[in-house]
């Protein structure tokens, strides 16, 4: 990887940078909020990625992808309900739920293409919804409340607003070298080489739905880390982390940022939901404001921001 | 290649049919390619030869019939497992990955043959075995030098070249050639020639063709199809000589007799 000076790199490590020092600005100036916004925006940024990953790299455009958001959310939840406070065992529970979610329900999905993909996984990721706001011992609708945060052994304290913002920081710069590594890996070539032509890669010698559903799982489980790492940022679980316009939301991020570049979805989680913050702020009618911004992006910079900055850089 | 006479051939193909709706596309075709032979299909618009290459390769179910490769019923399999037996097809119209580079195309391929792919972590276009291949193949059909090139950068006649690489990337047993000058020059349809004459010393085909000098100087054996049927099926004389042949071709008639 040569690291050349273009707006695309440069833009890039100034993010970084900024989400690194970000803490270290809240501390000295008693801006607690900013921390608490951009916490929240890092777990998205994460859940962007793992979007990206399926949805960007891979062609295959999920419109569900928030269930993992409420599923890895829930695994931490009930088991803090039912009195397993221990992150080592909350945080597996949450990855593995979200594996073996993604593992049927692409299974089931990845048998159709294109709109009736997007349809199905929405309809999963609704059922998802409603089984929540079913379970009346977890608050049904109105959610569970977490009253103690994952238990890390004293290796961590997650109720440090600035831990747990460098957890989640962590977290999302494992996710994009992970993302880094597999989309340069054989597999990686294979999955972005059935979005570019199935036929060929069938006529090669590849059977494709097996390696969608691989990259499909592996998405779904980056996402349901997220979905831990968002019920403890706000103590909170409800089937509305679930519900269909929240995909929507993670699909916007990734479109905006850039789909199928590395960094982009971080820039789209950042514009998106500082926009939003600030925007609601003005008025409540500020998705009037945040729709043509959207539509100017795709329509003129197809890459989304990214693309607008440069060339993606091959390999 | 005559004294090559095997008891099974490579490739069989018995009472195939594939009907669209009230058309038989395929009808009740049988078919022999022995290894080692250049087998020309031929044939006018719309006689089913696309489809039945797509049968072959197992892009389309047969409605009826069986396809056996290498002595092994075939008929079922999915197209990636037949790919994977060794029965490489290329497109009529050009089917690559138009955003990956030339090299990523071929290297693609040979890696669909080299075990399964799921490696997640080590960067496959580093891999010296998997790109040293794609540069073999690549020099084989003269683009070595536009290795690095998108493929959506190529010309026409660039991508039918590396159509080809791709097929024989997988190291093929068959191959099943969808028209390959489809689109080219004069120039570039005479390099294809020279081409698939060195290939055919190496790997049976199966060439599917509208350009009848390209047909008469290759095939050891041709196959018409009329109307998903086969009408004639031998030696290019006796083909070039048959008169239902001519009477199916008709206007194209000066075409197959030009070489007489």
């Amino acid at each position: 990887m040569t690291a050349s000076l273009n707006a695309r790199n440069i833009v890039v490590v100034l993010v970084a940078a900024f989400l690194l020092l970000l803490p270290l600005y809240s501390q000295l100036s008693g801006n607690v909020f900013a921390l608490t916004l951009f916490t929240r925006i890092v777990i998205f940024a994460l859940a962007a990625v793992s979007l990206n990953l399926i949805m960007g790299y891979g062609g295959m455009m999920s419109f569900g992808h928030a269930a993992y958001l409420g599923i890895g959310g829930y695994a931490v939840g009930i088991l803090a309900f039912e009195g397993i406070g221990s992150g080592f065992i909350q945080w597996p529970v949450a990855l593995l739920a979200s594996a073996l979610f993604a593992l049927v329900i692409g299974a089931l999905s990845l048998r159709t293409r294109g709109v009736y993909f997007i349809m199905i996984t929405l309809a999963f990721a609704q059922m998802a919804y409603y089984v929540a706001s079913g379970l009346a011992r977890y608050g049904g609708d109105d959610g569970l409340t977490i009253y103690k945060r994952s238990d890390f052994a004293g290796l961590i304290d997650l109720s440090s607003k600035m831990q747990l913002y460098y957890l989640c920081l962590a977290c999302l710069f494992g996710g994009i070298y992970l993302v880094w590594r597999i989309v340069n890996s054989r597999f990686g070539l294979v999955v972005q080489g059935l979005r570019s032509n199935e036929a060929r890669m069938q006529a090669v010698g590849f059977p494709a739905t097996r390696y969608r559903l691989a990259c499909f799982v592996i998405a779904g489980t980056i996402c349901g880390l997220a979905g831990a790492l968002l019920a403890n940022n706000t103590d909170f679980v409800s089937p509305a982390v679930m519900y269909w316009t929240r995909s929507g939301d993670l699909m916007v991020m990734v479109i905006l940022g850039g789909m199928g570049s590395l960094f982009g979805p971080v820039i789209g989680a950042i514009v998106y939901l500082v926009l939003e913050e600030f925007l609601s702020q003005l008025t409540e009618y500020w998705a009037m404001i945040m729709g043509p911004l959207l539509l100017l992006v795709v329509l003129f910079g197809r890459g989304g921001i990214m693309g607008m900055l440069g060339r993606p850089r091959r390999g | 290649m005559a004294e090559q006479v095997l008891a099974e051939p490579l490739l069989r193909v018995d009472n195939l049919v594939r009907k669209f709706g009230g058309i038989t596309a395929t009808d009740n075709l049988s078919l022999e390619v022995a290894n080692g032979e250049l087998h020309a299909i031929i044939g006018p618009n719309g006689a089913g030869k696309t489809t039945l290459i797509s049968q072959l390769t197992g892009q389309l179910p047969p409605n009826s019939g069986t396809i056996h490769f290498g002595g092994r019923d075939v008929t079922k399999l999915p197209a990636w497992r037949r790919s994977r037996l060794g029965l490489a097809r290329s497109f009529q119209i050009t089917s690559l990955l138009p955003d990956f580079t030339a090299a990523d195309n071929v290297a693609l391929a040979a890696q669909a043959h080299d075990g399964h792919s799921f490696y997640f972590w080590g960067d496959a276009r580093k891999e010296r075995g998997l790109r040293e291949t794609a540069r073999t193949v690549l020099a084989r059909v003269g683009l070595e030098h536009r290795a690095d090139v998108t493929v959506s950068n190529l010309s026409h006649g660039e991508q039918r070249e590396l159509e080809l690489a791709v097929a024989l990337a997988t190291k093929p047993q068959l191959l099943l050639l969808d028209e390959p000058m489809a689109g080219l020059g004069v120039s570039e349809s005479a390099r294809m020639v020279e081409l698939l004459k060195a290939l055919r010393r190496e790997v049976t085909i199966v060439l599917v063709e509208h350009d009848m000098e390209a047909v008469f100087a290759l095939a050891d054996r041709i196959t018409v199809l009329v109307y998903g049927r086969v009408i004639a099926s031998g030696l290019p004389a006796d083909i070039r000589s048959n008169d239902e042949v001519k009477r199916a071709y008709l206007g194209e008639q000066h075409a197959v007799t030009r070489h007489e």
